[in-house]
């Protein structure tokens, strides 16, 4: 555990140098100079450099950032909710609705089982299964309590993965091929014009997160404490999953399911913070989450070459240990006794 | 005015339209500084009946009435001002220290973002007195023992400013010395401040030393409620357990009650004791 007020001191300076590492990081070598000087509005900047930087890398950063940053706090909502250790932004099953909505289009498509739907992208079918999903689940939300939520997600996931295979099995190779790559996530597809719909969405959903700091911490006792302390505990828990569906589905629909950072990150920022507090934890788990996405962009990048690895394979890679080492230390606190 | 009162009051699940009572109570009163005691086997519905007492679960018919208002009247807020809660299940907060849990219990008294102002803070010391935990208050909750959480617990409850504290089981993983302090405890905040509470146990020899008045409770009702002073007991609570030896088990009581009072004076001066040199048990 770190000091405090040095955390609020290293987290945004951490966050700057992911960022910068991001935008000076690509398949074509930009020097510091003219990206900064691209990035600063210098009109002698060769425009070729000022294009790369301006209009790939620029937006790849800023999704980057907020992507990290969404899942992360969507990951600590959906922790602290189900009191769950291993809960993550896609525990509610909205990804593999998006994967579904993928599948459909892209193997379905080729395999001739959807025949009416044109010429339907990647990210119109993926919003429409991450949507879908959002609106089933809001409306179980109502209906069912939260352990049962949590099963039902999961059950879900398996017959969308089921669903997904089947359309494999029949699908030409180019398009299996082209699922595959959209399953593994990236930052860099997406566009200005899409980041002005990505943008709000997933601002929108932070904020929601911010405003919700109190009852978060009355659910850090359980359901039952929180009411009887005065939270409005249906209320609470709708606000919440709306919360996660909206950060969760916009971020899968736009990068893919980018794997391990919603889960991982929440437990960063406890064991660097030393508290549960929600208040503290919420924001320094957006700039934790902000920052390693972009360095696990930065990473997939393998900077001095034109090789470029899966992003969902960093995120794992830099994630895994993490969850690894939750589970580990979790059980040696029952171990000792002192539970 | 009575701090709870109920009356035509049937307690139960209701599910697919189709009802389970378990519980069925005429009119019963809780007044402040009491301390009551609801004993009965289990599966007689204790847990029920304060649940739905406490506003953690809806009647099947009638009303509650808490401290002069309806208790559907309440908005979440106003209910929590008024009765705070410790149930019988361990938490598992995090990594959370005393003084951050014991300040979750100024959830109804504070803004959107839970800021805590002096009034707060006050209220809190206050709390962590009252249950002598105050020297645990920069200690993280994972590494309490069962009867220090338990104390903290109390005082989460206790920093809600309830008019009545219910407890469901709070003793039941605690050793016979912590059972006897968690009650001396709860006896002196009905004494010593204006609550009251209501507690489900099933040490009797505890709910018959320390209680003002017993509810009992056998399986399929009805409830009854009897002061602890009365002669009778014993065979009530015979009755109550459905076993007959309790009722010619007066002797027996009798010895595990002068056993607790025994311990409690003990413990008692021990704290006493603590206080005077300084001294902390870790």
């Amino acid at each position: 555990m770190i000091a405090s007020r040095w955390i609020w001191v290293l987290l945004p300076m951490m966050l700057v140098a992911a960022f910068v590492a991001d935008i000076t990081t690509g398949s074509v070598r930009v020097p510091l100079d003219a990206t900064l000087g691209a990035l600063l509005g210098d009109g002698s900047v060769e425009p070729t450099w000022r294009s790369i930087v301006l209009n790939l890398r620029l937006p790849r950063a800023i999704t980057a950032g907020l992507a990290g940053a969404a899942l992360s706090v969507a990951g600590l909502l959906m922790q602290t909710l189900f009191r769950n250790p291993l809960a993550g932004p896609f525990v509610l099953g909205i990804s593999s609705g998006a994967s579904l909505g993928v599948a459909l289009v892209v193997l379905g498509g080729s395999a001739g089982l959807v025949v009416a739907v044109g010429d339907v992208g990647n990210l119109a079918a993926s919003i429409t299964g991450a949507s879908l999903v959002l609106v089933l689940v809001v409306a179980a939300a109502r209906l069912v309590p939260t352990l049962t939520l949590l099963i039902l997600g999961v059950l879900f996931g398996y017959a969308a993965s089921a669903l997904v295979s089947i359309l494999l099995r029949f699908a030409s190779p180019e398009s299996v091929q082209g699922y595959v790559i959209w399953t593994q996530g990236e930052f860099g597809g997406v566009t200005w014009d899409e980041l002005t719909l990505l943008a709000p969405l997933l601002v929108a959903g932070l904020v929601m997160a911010w405003v919700a700091v109190k009852p978060l911490n009355a659910l850090l006792l359980g359901e039952a404490y929180a009411r009887s302390m005065g939270v409005e505990v249906g209320r609470s828990r709708l606000w919440l999953i709306t919360a996660t569906a909206l950060m969760a589905g916009a971020v899968t629909s736009f990068c893919g399911p980018i794997g391990f950072l919603g889960v991982a990150v929440p437990h960063l920022g406890r064991g660097l913070l030393g508290t549960s507090d929600h208040r503290r934890l919420l924001p320094a788990v957006a700039v934790l989450g902000a920052s390693l996405a972009l360095v696990a962009n930065v990473i997939a990048q393998v900077p001095g070459s034109s090789l470029v690895l899966p992003l969902n394979a960093i995120t794992a890679l830099l994630g895994a240990p993490v969850v690894i080492w939750v589970i580990v230390s979790r059980r040696s606190i029952r171990d000792s006794g002192a539970g | 005015m009575s701090v709870l009162a109920c009356s035509a009051l049937a307690v139960g699940y209701r599910s697919g339209g189709h009802e389970t009572r378990l519980v069925e109570v005429e009119s019963l009163t809780l007044e402040t500084g009491e301390l009551v005691c609801l004993l009965g086997p289990n599966g007689a519905g204790k847990s029920t009946l304060v649940r739905s007492l406490a506003g953690m679960q809806p009647p099947l018919q009638g009303e509650v009435v808490v401290h002069g208002d309806p208790l559907f009247e309440l908005s979440a807020r106003e209910l929590a001002r008024r009765v705070g809660v410790v149930l019988t299940e361990r938490v598992d907060v995090g990594a959370l220290d005393v003084r951050a849990l014991v300040s979750l219990g100024r959830y109804p008294h504070t803004g959107w973002r839970g800021n805590l102002s002096s009034v707060d803070v006050d209220r809190i010391d206050d709390a962590l007195r009252l249950v002598d935990a105050e020297d645990l208050a920069d200690r993280e909750v994972r590494t309490l023992s069962d009867g220090e959480r338990q104390r903290v617990l109390i005082a989460r409850a206790l920093a809600q400013e309830p008019r009545l504290l219910v407890l469901d089981e709070p003793t039941a993983y605690l050793d016979l010395p912590r059972r006897i302090q968690t009650l001396g405890l709860l006896r002196r905040l009905t004494r010593e401040r204006d609550i009251a509470v209501l507690l489900v146990t099933h040490h009797l020899d505890l709910a018959l030393s320390h209680g003002d008045r017993v509810w009992l409770l056998p399986i399929g009702g009805p409830l009854e409620v009897r002061s602890t002073a009365d002669e009778s007991l014993a065979s009530d609570l015979g009755r109550t357990f459905g076993v007959e030896e309790l009722a010619g088990a007066r002797e027996e009581v009798e010895a595990a009650l002068g056993l607790s009072v025994e311990l409690g004076r003990r413990a008692d001066e021990r704290r006493r004791a603590r206080r005077e040199t300084g001294w902390q048990d870790r």
